[in-house]
């Protein structure tokens, strides 16, 4: 007979890792858990191509890895060039029968510098030529490997080493986050979503159904990042929370250009439990928080609008 | 590092390495400040605690309960926030 605890949902999750412990990300990191996850839903077969970033720096320190499958690292910019050449070399190697064909998953890992910034060029172009692959982008809201610096992903009002807080009138990041999901969505691929470790359920399934899916795929996960967002270690689980509740990060899928919100919030929590939060934030005024709260609203009616059609 | 007294020769080519997961044998337990404790009377063993383990190192002991392996155990602190029934407490960690 089942015991009562067996039901509980984290306990039906496989316990294999495919990520191994010893890995040196920060304390509390949001990242490592967000790749802990992927890798766990994604299994073995697979061959992961890794941009620059901080997910190279904890994993790969030589002669020491933490991946447990084949995965290469290669530059900020062509993460996507180099995971489509694979892709094509094993279909032409299958078609000539040199090889079996295993059913092996190809799947592009990169920040939000490699993806919003530096490897966007490659990436569009490996969406528009059709590739089989998956790509996950680890958002963290700036180039935190290097040490904080603003990236087009970085939040309006976010504190940034090179976006730095005035005394009289700078707030810091004075743009608005780059809406790389939906650049996304503009190239008319299969499956396109975002995810945030907060809800790990949520983001396996997303991984798994990316993976399965004929085509490019594209999926952002929001990492908590405490050493950059100057925060507690321990509320990483919580501010992800926060932030898919209060719209600054909504949970959605669109698959086939058809949307579909993973999580549906009628009310919004306000926005300055988010923000105070943070360190980054903690300059902003209460003119600030108001521009910033609009903005997140109206954003999220124009994401309802778009599932309702 | 892991890796005192290798040179580049000592690499493979490409410093492809040959061993996956060899990361495991480094000890990150040693960056704690603080380190969990548990009152498994409580315990309703939902396993929140080993999901939310960035570091993956809370197993599921004979009884049914979580355990943290310290060997790699950072002390985030985020299972004791997220436990549902304050299971888990974090503890200064003292010089032995």
């Amino acid at each position: 007979m089942a015991k009562e605890e067996d039901l509980f949902v984290p306990r039906q999750v496989t316990t294999e890792e495919n990520f191994a412990p010893g890995h040196r990300a920060c304390i509390g990191c949001g990242e490592a858990l967000a790749v802990r996850y992927v890798c766990k839903a994604l299994g073995k077969n697979v061959i992961i191509v890794s941009a620059t970033g901080c997910i190279e720096i904890f994993s790969s320190l030589l002669p020491q890895t933490s991946w447990q499958m084949a995965w290469i690292h290669t530059l900020f910019e062509n993460v996507a060039a180099v995971m489509s050449g694979i892709e094509s070399a094993y279909k032409v190697r299958v078609r000539k029968g040199k090889i079996a064909d295993k059913n092996v998953k190809f799947v592009g890992f990169g920040g939000d510098g490699a993806t919003t910034d530096i490897g966007l060029q490659a990436l569009s172009g490996a969406m528009e030529r059709g590739h089989d692959f998956l790509y996950v982008c680890y958002d963290n809201e700036a180039y935190m490997n290097t040490g904080i610096q603003r990236s087009s992903s970085t939040p309006y009002g976010a504190w940034t080493t090179t976006a730095p807080v005035g005394k009289k009138s700078s707030i810091g990041q004075v743009t608005w986050k780059k809406n790389m999901p939906e650049i996304a969505v503009a190239h008319n691929i299969p499956y396109v979503a975002t995810a945030c470790p907060s809800y790990p359920l949520d983001l396996m399934a997303k991984v798994k159904r990316g993976a399965e899916m004929d085509g490019p795929a594209y999926i952002q996960i929001f990492s908590i990042c405490p050493t950059g967002w100057r925060c507690p270690t321990d509320i990483t689980i919580e501010l992800g929370r926060l932030a898919v509740e209060t719209g600054v990060f909504p949970l959605y899928e669109v698959i086939n250009g058809e949307y579909n919100l993973s999580v549906d919030l009628p009310d919004l929590k306000p926005i300055r439990e988010y923000l105070k939060k943070q360190g980054r934030f903690k300059h902003l005024n209460d003119d600030n928080i108001a521009t910033i709260q609009t903005r997140v609203e109206e954003d999220y009616v124009k994401l309802r609008e778009k599932v309702k059609r | 590092m892991g890796g005192e007294g290798l040179g580049w020769k000592d690499l493979e080519i490409g410093f492809v390495v040959t061993e996956p997961g060899n990361a495991s044998s480094y000890k990150t337990g040693d960056w704690r400040s603080e380190r969990p404790i548990r009152d498994n009377e409580r315990c309703i063993k939902c396993g929140l605690c080993y999901i939310y383990c960035p570091e993956a190192c809370i197993h599921e002991d004979e009884e049914g309960h979580f355990e943290a392996d310290l060997y790699y155990c950072k002390g985030c602190g985020i299972c004791a926030h997220e436990c549902p029934r304050n299971v888990i407490g974090m503890v200064e960690e003292k010089e032995e």
